[in-house]
């Protein structure tokens, strides 16, 4: 190689990179500037101008938030109860349906699935309306469960078809082994399947989480009780400002609050969201 | 002690398992009890509902196609109807544009690429809501710190109102839309990029073709269906907007970023008139299903 394409292919690199990490930097700037600034003291997270860097570091703007309401640990509480609920609902829902789905015959069972891919079909926004009032009915309105029941419906076509192709690809002959030596279908699928779909399961409770997790709409609509908001609606809340002037450094906290477990989870489960996206999401 | 007994098994297609219809149905129960009792009923509810005069603390009477024949009268709804289509073409075509670029970044085999990817995919893991009020945040006049790095570095001389007026809160609207969304796209179109042969490109090199050649021929036949279902989700999901216009632009200025879903929650609770809302959402229902018929079938015939 001479030293010209040397030079040219060493220019390439370098304005290659220059333009990614710039774009990176841009991308990654406003969850970076939303953690600086809950960092600083509440005095100068709400001065303007801005500082770039906080003169120094403190927790006042998550202690603001401590009293904000029914107070930041109820919010907090309240959104890791309705994701725990909707992710728990969502694996045990699907990994019964998609075993039975992949495994039996039975009546009905087209129309069933093409109910629950019907679902997808349907956008959400337009059914909240009767779910509202028939969770009222139901004596389920303002109520976490009910809210967790829907989210988990919603869950529903994406990881009933995740769970079906999980379960399509363990060899049936391993569970029929065992149902012959006298295990039976539940113990089948506990002992032998279940394992094999661990993969599918953890795609599935992480789409769970991260769903429900920053779910906005539905909790707006269905929760009216101060003390059940979760963090997206606490936040709006705080927005709204309750004497007239935003408290900007507590909003910048409660931002950081919300996102940071989402983030953190994403990260560590990276792997298993592109799988998801690869066997399930994207072959539907 | 296993091996005899497996011979015992049927043979052909129907297995022992397949064979046991009712267990099959206990499975699937509390499938098929949710499907019914939150999207089925519902559905029939909403559609009941469009029929009815409902107020929302009150009983509903019925009131025939009423809610109907309003809306053409209704100057909220059929803004919100232009707003969105307008909303939804401007992102697609942005989106599908960034993510082009961003695909070649995260595409490529040099260092750090995957660092790159990730960064450009963190936004969307944070939720619509939490993202809405950081752009909120940073959008503002006097504390925000995009205005203060645009007075730094001397793109403006006085601090810019965002979100004040039509056509800028628009795009601010649109910024926060592709920075949230457009890592998602490029995730996608990475793993469909993986679905493409390697020795295709391989042979196109030795026969001589060049770059533009092979994405061409090659990259962007195999990319076709992933495209397309990523055009179905783009228009899709935009027509159900509504987190950043509640939270970003509160619907203004002037009602000027009402979205089709904000106005069906406008009606619903701020009017407190649930007959209209229905009526409208079951307008908007319809939209999407034959919208999504119209693709589905488009994608089908390209696909075969």
């Amino acid at each position: 190689m001479s030293t010209r394409t040397t030079a040219r292919s060493a220019a390439a690199s370098v304005s290659f990179h220059l333009v990614s990490s710039i774009l990176a930097i841009a991308f990654l700037f406003p969850l970076l500037w939303a953690i600086i600034n809950s960092l600083k003291t509440p005095e100068e997270a709400n001065q303007a101008p801005p500082t770039l860097f906080p003169t120094s570091l403190s927790l006042g703007n998550f202690q603001n938030l401590m009293d904000y309401g029914s107070g930041l640990p109820v919010y907090f509480w309240n959104s890791i109860l309705i994701s725990f609920l909707t992710v728990v609902g969502t694996v045990v829902v699907s990994v019964l349906g998609g075993y039975g789905f992949a495994r039996f015959d039975f009546w009905g069972k087209k129309h069933l699935f093409v109910a629950v891919v019907a679902i997808l079909m349907v956008p959400y926004a337009t059914i909240l309306l009767p779910l509202y009032i028939l969770l009222g009915k139901l004596g389920l309105q303002n109520s976490l469960i009910g809210l967790s029941l829907v989210l988990v419906m919603f869950q529903l076509p994406f990881s009933i078809l995740m769970m079906r192709n999980s379960f399509e690809s363990v060899p049936r002959e391993l569970e029929e082994a065992a149902l012959v030596d006298g295990c039976s279908n539940v113990g089948a699928l506990r002992h032998i399947s279940l394992r094999m779909v661990s993969p599918g399961i953890v795609t599935v409770a992480l789409f769970a989480f991260l769903a429900s997790w920053n779910e906005f709409l539905a909790p707006l609509i269905f929760l009216n009780d101060a003390s059940k908001f979760t963090l997206p609606i606490m936040l709006v809340n705080v927005r709204s400002g309750s004497y007239g002037a935003i408290d900007y450094g507590a909003l910048q906290a409660g931002v950081v609050i919300a996102m940071v477990p989402a983030l953190v989870l994403y990260l560590v489960l990276q792997r298993y969201y592109v799988n998801g996206l690869l066997n399930g999401a994207l072959k539907s | 002690m296993a091996e005899p007994a497996v011979r015992h098994l049927p043979r052909g297609n129907r297995s022992a398992l397949s064979r046991r219809p009712l267990t099959g149905m206990l499975f699937v129960a509390p499938t098929a009890l949710i499907v019914l009792v939150l999207f089925l009923v519902p559905l029939g509810i909403l559609l009941y509902m469009s029929f009815t005069d409902y107020p929302l603390l009150g009983a509903p009477t019925l009131n025939g196609i009423d809610n109907y024949t309003a809306i053409p009268d209704d100057d909220l709804f059929l803004g919100a109807i232009k707003f969105t289509l307008v909303y939804t073409a401007v992102t697609t075509v942005v989106i599908f544009l960034v993510s082009f670029v961003l695909v070649a970044i995260s595409n490529s085999t040099r260092r750090f690429s995957k660092v790159y990817r990730t960064a450009y995919f963190l936004p969307y893991v944070v939720g619509t809501a939490a993202a809405s009020l950081m752009w909120f945040i940073n959008y503002d006049t006097v504390l925000g710190v995009y205005n203060d790095l645009l007075l730094r570095v001397g793109l403006i001389d006085e601090p810019f109102a965002f979100l004040a007026s039509e056509t800028p809160a628009f795009w601010s609207v649109i910024a926060l839309v592709v920075w949230k969304f457009v890592g998602f796209q490029v995730l996608v179109l990475l793993v469909g990029l993986q679905s493409v042969p390697r020795e295709l490109y391989e042979a196109a090199r030795v026969d001589g073709a060049n770059r533009l050649q092979q994405l061409r021929f090659i990259t962007l036949p195999y990319l076709t269906p992933t495209i397309a279902l990523l055009f179905i989700l783009s228009v899709t999901g935009s027509l159900l907007a509504f987190d950043q216009f509640l939270i970003l632009t509160k619907g203004g200025p002037d009602n000027s970023t009402i979205s089709l879903v904000y106005a069906i929650y406008n009606t619903a609770f701020q009017t407190f008139d649930l007959g209209r809302a229905a009526a409208l959402s079951i307008i908007l229902l319809l939209a999407l299903i034959i919208l999504n018929g119209v693709q589905l079938r488009l994608l089908r015939r390209r696909d075969a």
